[in-house]
Protein backbone atom coordinates (compact mmCIF):
# COMPACT_ATOMS: atom_id res chain seq x y z
CA UNK A 1 0.00 0.00 0.00
CA UNK A 2 1.03 3.45 -1.21
CA UNK A 3 2.20 6.07 1.76
CA UNK A 4 1.31 9.11 0.25
CA UNK A 5 -0.88 11.04 1.72
CA UNK A 6 -3.90 12.14 -0.09
CA UNK A 7 -6.55 14.15 1.92
CA UNK A 8 -5.00 15.92 4.83
CA UNK A 9 -7.02 18.16 7.19
CA UNK A 10 -5.71 20.43 9.94
CA UNK A 11 -7.74 22.30 12.60
CA UNK A 12 -10.91 22.55 10.33
CA UNK A 13 -13.81 24.52 11.63
CA UNK A 14 -17.52 25.42 10.55
CA UNK A 15 -20.77 26.54 11.90
CA UNK A 16 -23.93 27.37 10.87
CA UNK A 17 -24.71 30.76 12.39
CA UNK A 18 -24.47 29.49 16.22
CA UNK A 19 -24.18 26.35 15.54
CA UNK A 20 -20.36 25.14 15.33
CA UNK A 21 -20.69 21.93 13.22
CA UNK A 22 -17.10 20.45 13.17
CA UNK A 23 -14.51 22.34 16.19
CA UNK A 24 -10.73 21.39 15.12
CA UNK A 25 -10.80 18.68 13.22
CA UNK A 26 -7.46 17.00 12.48
CA UNK A 27 -7.66 14.40 9.88
CA UNK A 28 -5.13 12.39 7.56
CA UNK A 29 -6.13 10.26 4.98
CA UNK A 30 -3.19 7.95 2.39
CA UNK A 31 -4.05 7.57 -0.28
CA UNK A 32 -5.60 3.89 -0.97
CA UNK A 33 -7.35 4.22 2.29
CA UNK A 34 -10.70 3.06 3.22
CA UNK A 35 -11.71 5.12 6.29
CA UNK A 36 -15.03 4.92 7.48
CA UNK A 37 -16.88 7.95 9.91
CA UNK A 38 -19.21 6.36 12.59
CA UNK A 39 -21.12 8.90 15.04
CA UNK A 40 -24.31 9.95 15.66
CA UNK A 41 -26.88 12.11 13.92
CA UNK A 42 -25.22 16.18 14.29
CA UNK A 43 -22.27 14.68 15.03
CA UNK A 44 -20.67 16.80 12.01
CA UNK A 45 -19.75 13.49 10.22
CA UNK A 46 -21.57 14.68 6.63
CA UNK A 47 -20.71 18.21 6.84
CA UNK A 48 -16.71 17.26 7.05
CA UNK A 49 -17.65 15.07 4.18
CA UNK A 50 -18.87 18.18 2.71
CA UNK A 51 -16.11 20.22 3.13
CA UNK A 52 -13.96 17.46 1.67
CA UNK A 53 -15.70 18.45 -1.54
CA UNK A 54 -16.46 21.86 -0.80
CA UNK A 55 -19.87 21.60 -1.05
CA UNK A 56 -19.84 23.08 2.49
CA UNK A 57 -16.88 26.08 2.44
CA UNK A 58 -14.63 26.02 5.68
CA UNK A 59 -14.33 29.02 7.70
CA UNK A 60 -10.73 28.16 9.27
CA UNK A 61 -8.11 25.49 8.69
CA UNK A 62 -6.72 23.76 5.94
CA UNK A 63 -7.95 21.45 3.32
CA UNK A 64 -4.43 19.71 1.79
CA UNK A 65 -5.53 17.55 -1.44
CA UNK A 66 -2.40 15.17 -2.63
CA UNK A 67 0.34 17.41 -1.22
CA UNK A 68 -1.67 20.74 -2.48
CA UNK A 69 -3.46 23.31 -0.06
CA UNK A 70 -6.75 23.96 -1.32
CA UNK A 71 -8.23 27.59 -0.72
CA UNK A 72 -11.12 28.47 -2.65
CA UNK A 73 -9.56 31.94 -3.55
CA UNK A 74 -6.65 30.52 -5.70
CA UNK A 75 -8.29 27.08 -7.04
CA UNK A 76 -11.13 26.76 -9.62
CA UNK A 77 -13.30 24.64 -7.37
CA UNK A 78 -15.12 22.76 -10.30
CA UNK A 79 -11.98 21.80 -11.13
CA UNK A 80 -11.24 20.09 -7.53
CA UNK A 81 -14.83 18.61 -7.38
CA UNK A 82 -13.55 16.55 -10.48
CA UNK A 83 -10.99 14.93 -8.62
CA UNK A 84 -13.03 14.32 -5.38
CA UNK A 85 -16.39 12.27 -6.20
CA UNK A 86 -19.22 11.77 -3.90
CA UNK A 87 -22.20 9.64 -3.47
CA UNK A 88 -25.25 10.71 -1.66
CA UNK A 89 -27.40 8.86 0.88
CA UNK A 90 -30.13 9.89 -2.00
CA UNK A 91 -28.73 9.40 -4.98
CA UNK A 92 -29.59 12.65 -6.56
CA UNK A 93 -29.27 10.78 -10.35
CA UNK A 94 -30.57 12.96 -12.68
CA UNK A 95 -34.36 12.02 -13.38
CA UNK A 96 -34.58 13.60 -16.95
CA UNK A 97 -31.79 11.55 -18.39
CA UNK A 98 -31.60 7.69 -18.79
CA UNK A 99 -29.31 5.64 -16.99
CA UNK A 100 -26.23 5.98 -19.67
CA UNK A 101 -26.80 9.79 -19.84
CA UNK A 102 -26.50 10.43 -16.41
CA UNK A 103 -22.95 8.97 -16.59
CA UNK A 104 -22.10 10.81 -19.29
CA UNK A 105 -23.23 13.93 -18.60
CA UNK A 106 -20.29 15.16 -16.81
CA UNK A 107 -17.43 13.37 -18.76
CA UNK A 108 -18.88 15.33 -22.12
CA UNK A 109 -20.12 18.60 -20.13
CA UNK A 110 -17.10 19.46 -17.84
CA UNK A 111 -14.19 17.03 -19.61
CA UNK A 112 -15.62 17.63 -23.44
CA UNK A 113 -14.78 13.92 -23.77
CA UNK A 114 -16.84 13.14 -27.35
CA UNK A 115 -19.90 10.88 -27.09
CA UNK A 116 -18.44 7.81 -28.35
CA UNK A 117 -15.68 8.36 -25.91
CA UNK A 118 -17.78 9.09 -23.03
CA UNK A 119 -20.08 6.06 -23.71
CA UNK A 120 -17.34 3.42 -23.72
CA UNK A 121 -16.78 4.50 -20.52
CA UNK A 122 -19.85 4.57 -19.14
CA UNK A 123 -20.10 0.77 -20.55
CA UNK A 124 -17.48 -0.39 -19.07
CA UNK A 125 -18.57 1.74 -15.59
CA UNK A 126 -22.02 0.10 -15.83
CA UNK A 127 -20.54 -3.30 -16.22
CA UNK A 128 -18.37 -2.75 -13.46
CA UNK A 129 -22.02 -1.86 -11.13
CA UNK A 130 -23.70 -4.71 -13.08
CA UNK A 131 -26.18 -2.29 -15.25
CA UNK A 132 -25.64 -3.02 -18.44
CA UNK A 133 -28.87 -3.98 -19.09
CA UNK A 134 -30.57 -0.77 -17.63
CA UNK A 135 -28.38 1.26 -19.38
CA UNK A 136 -31.69 3.11 -21.32
CA UNK A 137 -33.67 2.94 -18.98
CA UNK A 138 -35.01 6.32 -16.16
CA UNK A 139 -33.80 6.29 -12.79
CA UNK A 140 -37.41 6.26 -11.44
CA UNK A 141 -37.37 2.58 -13.18
CA UNK A 142 -34.66 1.24 -10.78
CA UNK A 143 -34.42 0.18 -7.26
CA UNK A 144 -33.08 2.29 -5.02
CA UNK A 145 -29.68 -0.90 -4.93
CA UNK A 146 -29.64 -0.07 -8.57
CA UNK A 147 -30.14 3.56 -8.37
CA UNK A 148 -27.01 4.20 -5.74
CA UNK A 149 -25.10 2.13 -8.59
CA UNK A 150 -25.99 3.92 -10.78
CA UNK A 151 -24.42 7.03 -9.02
CA UNK A 152 -20.84 5.22 -7.86
CA UNK A 153 -21.08 4.80 -11.57
CA UNK A 154 -21.56 8.32 -12.62
CA UNK A 155 -19.38 9.41 -10.35
CA UNK A 156 -16.34 7.14 -10.90
CA UNK A 157 -16.78 8.58 -14.55
CA UNK A 158 -15.22 11.81 -13.16
CA UNK A 159 -12.08 9.79 -12.80
CA UNK A 160 -11.54 11.06 -9.26
CA UNK A 161 -8.78 10.35 -6.44
CA UNK A 162 -10.95 10.08 -3.34
CA UNK A 163 -14.59 8.60 -2.95
CA UNK A 164 -16.77 10.20 -0.45
CA UNK A 165 -19.91 7.94 0.87
CA UNK A 166 -22.26 9.92 2.51
CA UNK A 167 -24.50 7.39 3.79
CA UNK A 168 -24.60 5.57 0.83
CA UNK A 169 -26.83 2.61 2.29
CA UNK A 170 -28.78 4.59 4.96
CA UNK A 171 -31.96 5.49 1.94
CA UNK A 172 -32.12 1.71 1.13
CA UNK A 173 -34.11 -1.12 1.79
CA UNK A 174 -32.37 -3.75 4.04
CA UNK A 175 -32.35 -5.93 0.78
CA UNK A 176 -30.76 -3.98 -1.29
CA UNK A 177 -28.00 -2.75 0.93
CA UNK A 178 -25.62 -5.53 -0.22
CA UNK A 179 -25.41 -4.54 -3.63
CA UNK A 180 -24.51 -2.13 -2.97
CA UNK A 181 -21.30 -2.57 -0.10
CA UNK A 182 -20.61 -5.51 -2.44
CA UNK A 183 -19.59 -2.60 -5.39
CA UNK A 184 -18.37 -0.52 -2.60
CA UNK A 185 -16.03 -3.62 -1.14
CA UNK A 186 -14.48 -3.85 -5.32
CA UNK A 187 -13.92 -0.42 -5.51
CA UNK A 188 -11.89 -0.65 -2.45
CA UNK A 189 -9.87 -3.74 -3.47
CA UNK A 190 -8.89 -2.07 -6.68
CA UNK A 191 -7.18 0.71 -4.20
CA UNK A 192 -9.38 3.62 -4.44
CA UNK A 193 -9.18 5.67 -1.53
CA UNK A 194 -12.63 6.24 -0.14
CA UNK A 195 -14.52 8.02 3.16
CA UNK A 196 -17.52 6.39 3.98
CA UNK A 197 -20.22 8.10 6.44
CA UNK A 198 -21.81 4.98 7.22
CA UNK A 199 -24.00 3.09 10.02
CA UNK A 200 -22.96 -0.62 8.52
CA UNK A 201 -20.61 -1.68 11.15
CA UNK A 202 -20.24 -4.98 9.27
CA UNK A 203 -19.23 -2.97 6.10
CA UNK A 204 -16.51 -0.80 8.50
CA UNK A 205 -15.32 -4.06 10.10
CA UNK A 206 -14.63 -6.05 7.07
CA UNK A 207 -13.51 -3.32 4.43
CA UNK A 208 -12.56 -0.18 6.52
CA UNK A 209 -8.38 0.59 7.52
CA UNK A 210 -9.73 2.96 9.63
CA UNK A 211 -12.59 3.60 11.47
CA UNK A 212 -12.84 7.47 13.14
CA UNK A 213 -16.01 8.02 15.44
CA UNK A 214 -17.14 11.53 15.89
CA UNK A 215 -19.41 13.17 18.51
CA UNK A 216 -20.12 16.56 18.70
CA UNK A 217 -18.66 17.77 15.62
CA UNK A 218 -14.81 16.63 17.26
CA UNK A 219 -12.72 13.45 16.48
CA UNK A 220 -13.52 11.57 19.21
CA UNK A 221 -11.22 8.17 18.82
CA UNK A 222 -9.68 6.86 15.64
CA UNK A 223 -8.68 3.32 15.38
CA UNK A 224 -8.71 -0.15 12.79
CA UNK A 225 -11.93 -0.89 13.21
CA UNK A 226 -11.39 -4.46 14.61
CA UNK A 227 -10.13 -2.38 17.98
CA UNK A 228 -12.20 0.36 18.08
CA UNK A 229 -15.30 -1.56 17.99
CA UNK A 230 -14.46 -4.24 20.59
CA UNK A 231 -12.13 -2.47 22.41
CA UNK A 232 -12.90 1.47 22.33
CA UNK A 233 -10.87 3.48 24.72
CA UNK A 234 -13.26 6.49 25.12
CA UNK A 235 -16.25 5.70 27.21
CA UNK A 236 -18.36 8.00 24.84
CA UNK A 237 -17.61 5.59 21.83
CA UNK A 238 -18.28 2.72 23.86
CA UNK A 239 -21.96 3.87 24.73
CA UNK A 240 -22.34 4.75 21.21
CA UNK A 241 -21.21 1.11 20.16
CA UNK A 242 -23.32 -0.22 22.81
CA UNK A 243 -26.41 1.78 20.62
CA UNK A 244 -25.57 0.70 17.64
CA UNK A 245 -24.40 -2.98 17.74
CA UNK B 1 -80.13 38.78 -40.06
CA UNK B 2 -79.74 35.30 -38.82
CA UNK B 3 -76.48 35.26 -37.20
CA UNK B 4 -75.10 31.84 -38.87
CA UNK B 5 -74.92 33.88 -42.13
CA UNK B 6 -73.26 36.70 -40.40
CA UNK B 7 -70.97 34.10 -39.46
CA UNK B 8 -69.92 32.52 -42.91
CA UNK B 9 -70.25 35.83 -44.29
CA UNK B 10 -67.62 37.98 -42.45
CA UNK B 11 -65.37 34.56 -42.10
CA UNK B 12 -62.85 35.85 -43.92
CA UNK B 13 -62.55 39.59 -41.86
CA UNK B 14 -62.70 37.44 -39.02
CA UNK B 15 -60.07 34.92 -39.71
CA UNK B 16 -57.60 37.98 -40.45
CA UNK B 17 -58.06 39.23 -37.38
CA UNK B 18 -57.35 35.81 -35.77
CA UNK B 19 -54.11 35.63 -37.32
CA UNK B 20 -53.59 38.93 -36.05
CA UNK B 21 -54.46 37.99 -32.58
CA UNK B 22 -52.49 34.77 -33.37
CA UNK B 23 -49.56 36.68 -34.25
CA UNK B 24 -49.50 39.05 -31.26
CA UNK B 25 -49.85 36.74 -28.99
CA UNK B 26 -47.45 33.89 -29.72
CA UNK B 27 -44.96 36.63 -30.59
CA UNK B 28 -44.83 38.09 -27.09
CA UNK B 29 -45.41 35.33 -25.32
CA UNK B 30 -41.87 34.33 -27.41
CA UNK B 31 -40.23 37.66 -25.94
CA UNK B 32 -42.08 37.25 -22.28
CA UNK B 33 -40.37 33.75 -21.82
CA UNK B 34 -36.96 35.29 -21.88
CA UNK B 35 -37.55 38.03 -19.98
CA UNK B 36 -39.40 35.76 -18.01
CA UNK B 37 -36.15 33.48 -17.31
CA UNK B 38 -34.19 36.31 -17.02
CA UNK B 39 -36.10 37.99 -14.03
CA UNK B 40 -36.50 34.55 -12.70
CA UNK B 41 -33.16 34.11 -12.56
CA UNK B 42 -32.46 37.75 -10.52
CA UNK B 43 -34.98 36.54 -7.95
CA UNK B 44 -32.76 33.39 -7.24
CA UNK B 45 -29.28 35.35 -7.86
CA UNK B 46 -29.11 35.67 -4.02
CA UNK B 47 -27.39 38.79 -4.68
CA UNK B 48 -29.71 41.41 -2.66
CA UNK B 49 -29.82 44.05 -5.35
CA UNK B 50 -30.83 41.87 -8.31
CA UNK B 51 -33.59 40.53 -6.02
CA UNK B 52 -34.62 44.02 -5.61
CA UNK B 53 -34.36 44.98 -9.57
CA UNK B 54 -36.41 41.73 -9.96
CA UNK B 55 -39.03 42.38 -7.42
CA UNK B 56 -39.72 46.00 -8.70
CA UNK B 57 -40.45 44.80 -12.16
CA UNK B 58 -42.86 42.16 -11.01
CA UNK B 59 -44.24 44.58 -8.76
CA UNK B 60 -44.85 47.37 -11.05
CA UNK B 61 -46.17 44.58 -13.50
CA UNK B 62 -48.79 43.28 -10.52
CA UNK B 63 -49.68 46.92 -9.48
CA UNK B 64 -50.60 48.80 -12.64
CA UNK B 65 -53.68 47.25 -14.78
CA UNK B 66 -52.79 45.88 -18.30
CA UNK B 67 -54.69 48.26 -20.31
CA UNK B 68 -52.55 51.33 -18.60
CA UNK B 69 -49.56 49.22 -19.40
CA UNK B 70 -50.50 48.55 -23.37
CA UNK B 71 -51.19 52.25 -23.27
CA UNK B 72 -48.12 53.63 -21.87
CA UNK B 73 -45.86 51.23 -24.09
CA UNK B 74 -48.45 52.21 -27.06
CA UNK B 75 -48.03 55.77 -26.51
CA UNK B 76 -44.29 55.50 -25.80
CA UNK B 77 -42.92 53.75 -28.52
CA UNK B 78 -45.25 54.85 -31.48
CA UNK B 79 -43.18 58.17 -30.84
CA UNK B 80 -40.50 56.60 -31.12
CA UNK B 81 -41.53 55.25 -35.03
CA UNK B 82 -42.48 51.90 -33.62
CA UNK B 83 -45.29 50.00 -35.42
CA UNK B 84 -48.58 49.78 -33.39
CA UNK B 85 -48.57 46.17 -33.20
CA UNK B 86 -44.92 45.76 -32.16
CA UNK B 87 -45.88 48.29 -29.17
CA UNK B 88 -48.31 46.16 -28.38
CA UNK B 89 -45.88 42.96 -28.87
CA UNK B 90 -43.68 44.57 -26.52
CA UNK B 91 -46.62 45.74 -23.92
CA UNK B 92 -48.09 42.51 -23.57
CA UNK B 93 -44.17 40.36 -23.41
CA UNK B 94 -43.42 43.26 -20.58
CA UNK B 95 -46.98 42.17 -18.58
CA UNK B 96 -46.76 38.71 -19.05
CA UNK B 97 -42.82 38.27 -18.19
CA UNK B 98 -43.24 39.33 -14.91
CA UNK B 99 -45.90 36.15 -14.58
CA UNK B 100 -43.85 34.14 -16.22
CA UNK B 101 -40.74 35.04 -14.23
CA UNK B 102 -42.76 34.12 -10.78
CA UNK B 103 -43.80 30.95 -12.08
CA UNK B 104 -39.82 29.66 -13.86
CA UNK B 105 -38.98 30.90 -9.86
CA UNK B 106 -41.48 28.36 -8.42
CA UNK B 107 -40.47 25.84 -10.91
CA UNK B 108 -37.11 26.09 -10.31
CA UNK B 109 -37.00 25.84 -6.60
CA UNK B 110 -39.03 23.33 -6.93
CA UNK B 111 -36.40 20.82 -7.76
CA UNK B 112 -34.62 19.48 -4.80
CA UNK B 113 -31.55 21.17 -4.01
CA UNK B 114 -29.62 18.08 -4.72
CA UNK B 115 -29.74 18.13 -7.89
CA UNK B 116 -27.76 21.12 -8.19
CA UNK B 117 -25.35 19.51 -5.59
CA UNK B 118 -25.15 16.39 -7.66
CA UNK B 119 -23.83 18.66 -10.83
CA UNK B 120 -21.70 20.67 -8.07
CA UNK B 121 -19.71 17.48 -7.06
CA UNK B 122 -19.55 16.04 -10.49
CA UNK B 123 -17.35 19.32 -10.97
CA UNK B 124 -20.22 20.97 -13.04
CA UNK B 125 -20.19 24.75 -12.54
CA UNK B 126 -23.74 26.29 -11.01
CA UNK B 127 -24.44 27.89 -14.37
CA UNK B 128 -23.63 24.54 -16.61
CA UNK B 129 -25.73 22.50 -13.71
CA UNK B 130 -28.69 25.29 -13.93
CA UNK B 131 -28.79 25.02 -18.10
CA UNK B 132 -28.38 21.07 -18.33
CA UNK B 133 -29.90 19.63 -15.05
CA UNK B 134 -32.10 22.18 -13.17
CA UNK B 135 -34.09 23.91 -16.03
CA UNK B 136 -34.90 21.21 -18.26
CA UNK B 137 -36.42 19.72 -15.13
CA UNK B 138 -38.34 23.06 -14.26
CA UNK B 139 -39.46 23.45 -17.67
CA UNK B 140 -41.54 20.37 -17.84
CA UNK B 141 -43.10 21.26 -14.21
CA UNK B 142 -43.67 25.35 -15.16
CA UNK B 143 -45.81 23.80 -18.76
CA UNK B 144 -49.05 23.37 -17.21
CA UNK B 145 -49.06 27.30 -15.32
CA UNK B 146 -47.06 28.64 -18.60
CA UNK B 147 -50.28 27.23 -20.76
CA UNK B 148 -52.33 28.82 -18.30
CA UNK B 149 -50.50 31.96 -18.28
CA UNK B 150 -50.63 31.32 -22.28
CA UNK B 151 -54.61 31.28 -22.84
CA UNK B 152 -54.40 34.44 -20.35
CA UNK B 153 -51.92 36.10 -22.66
CA UNK B 154 -54.31 34.91 -25.47
CA UNK B 155 -57.16 36.69 -24.53
CA UNK B 156 -55.37 39.94 -23.18
CA UNK B 157 -54.35 40.47 -26.42
CA UNK B 158 -57.91 41.73 -26.98
CA UNK B 159 -57.02 44.91 -24.94
CA UNK B 160 -54.65 46.18 -28.23
CA UNK B 161 -58.35 46.96 -29.75
CA UNK B 162 -58.37 50.21 -27.67
CA UNK B 163 -54.91 51.29 -29.40
CA UNK B 164 -56.26 50.67 -33.08
CA UNK B 165 -54.77 47.27 -33.78
CA UNK B 166 -57.30 45.55 -35.78
CA UNK B 167 -57.25 42.24 -34.14
CA UNK B 168 -60.27 40.20 -33.40
CA UNK B 169 -62.25 42.21 -30.56
CA UNK B 170 -61.56 45.28 -32.85
CA UNK B 171 -63.18 43.92 -36.01
CA UNK B 172 -66.36 42.92 -33.94
CA UNK B 173 -66.89 46.22 -32.05
CA UNK B 174 -66.30 48.20 -35.66
CA UNK B 175 -68.91 45.54 -37.01
CA UNK B 176 -71.24 45.75 -34.42
CA UNK B 177 -71.39 49.58 -34.60
CA UNK B 178 -71.38 49.90 -38.23
CA UNK B 179 -74.13 47.08 -38.64
CA UNK B 180 -75.82 48.40 -34.50
CA UNK B 181 -75.90 44.97 -33.94
CA UNK B 182 -72.92 44.43 -30.95
CA UNK B 183 -74.95 41.67 -29.75
CA UNK B 184 -74.15 39.36 -33.00
CA UNK B 185 -70.61 40.36 -33.33
CA UNK B 186 -70.00 39.68 -30.20
CA UNK B 187 -71.43 36.32 -30.02
CA UNK B 188 -69.30 35.72 -33.21
CA UNK B 189 -66.32 36.86 -31.81
CA UNK B 190 -66.53 34.68 -29.01
CA UNK B 191 -66.48 32.00 -30.24
CA UNK B 192 -63.37 32.78 -32.16
CA UNK B 193 -61.57 33.22 -28.93
CA UNK B 194 -62.78 30.69 -27.96
CA UNK B 195 -61.74 28.21 -30.97
CA UNK B 196 -58.24 29.80 -30.11
CA UNK B 197 -58.29 28.88 -26.63
CA UNK B 198 -59.04 25.25 -27.52
CA UNK B 199 -56.30 25.17 -29.93
CA UNK B 200 -53.43 26.35 -27.39
CA UNK B 201 -54.98 23.82 -24.90
CA UNK B 202 -54.88 20.99 -27.04
CA UNK B 203 -51.43 21.95 -27.76
CA UNK B 204 -49.81 22.28 -24.13
CA UNK B 205 -51.49 18.92 -23.64
CA UNK B 206 -49.61 17.16 -26.29
CA UNK B 207 -46.17 18.97 -25.33
CA UNK B 208 -47.45 17.96 -21.43
CA UNK B 209 -47.29 14.43 -22.77
CA UNK B 210 -44.53 14.22 -24.48
CA UNK B 211 -42.13 15.48 -22.48
CA UNK B 212 -43.83 13.51 -19.29
CA UNK B 213 -42.92 10.31 -21.25
CA UNK B 214 -39.53 10.88 -20.26
CA UNK B 215 -39.29 11.35 -16.29
CA UNK B 216 -40.68 9.98 -13.10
Amino acid sequence: MSESVMISIEKLNKSFGDLHVLKDIDFTVKESDVVCLIGASGSGKSTLLRCLNFLELKDSGTITLEGEVIEKDSHDLNEIRQRVGMVFQHFHLFPHKTVIQNIMEAPMQVKKLSKKDAEEQALVLLDKVGLSDKKDVYPSKLSGGQKQRVAIARALAMKPDVMLFDEPTSALDPELVGEVLATMKELAEEGMTMIVVTHEMGFAREVADWAVYMHDGKIVEVGHPEELFNHPKEERTKSFLDSVL
Amino acid sequence: MDILTTFVDTFPMFFEGMLLTFQLTIVSIFIAIFIGLFFAMLKISKVKVLEWIADLYIFLVRGTPLVVQIFIFYFGLTSLNISGFWSVVLGLAFHNGAYIAEIFRGAIQSIESGQMEAGRSLGMSAGLTMRRIILPQASRRALPPLGNQFIIALKDSSLASFVGVYELFNIATTQGSINYDYMTYLLIVAVYYLVLVLLFTVIVNLVEKKMSNSER
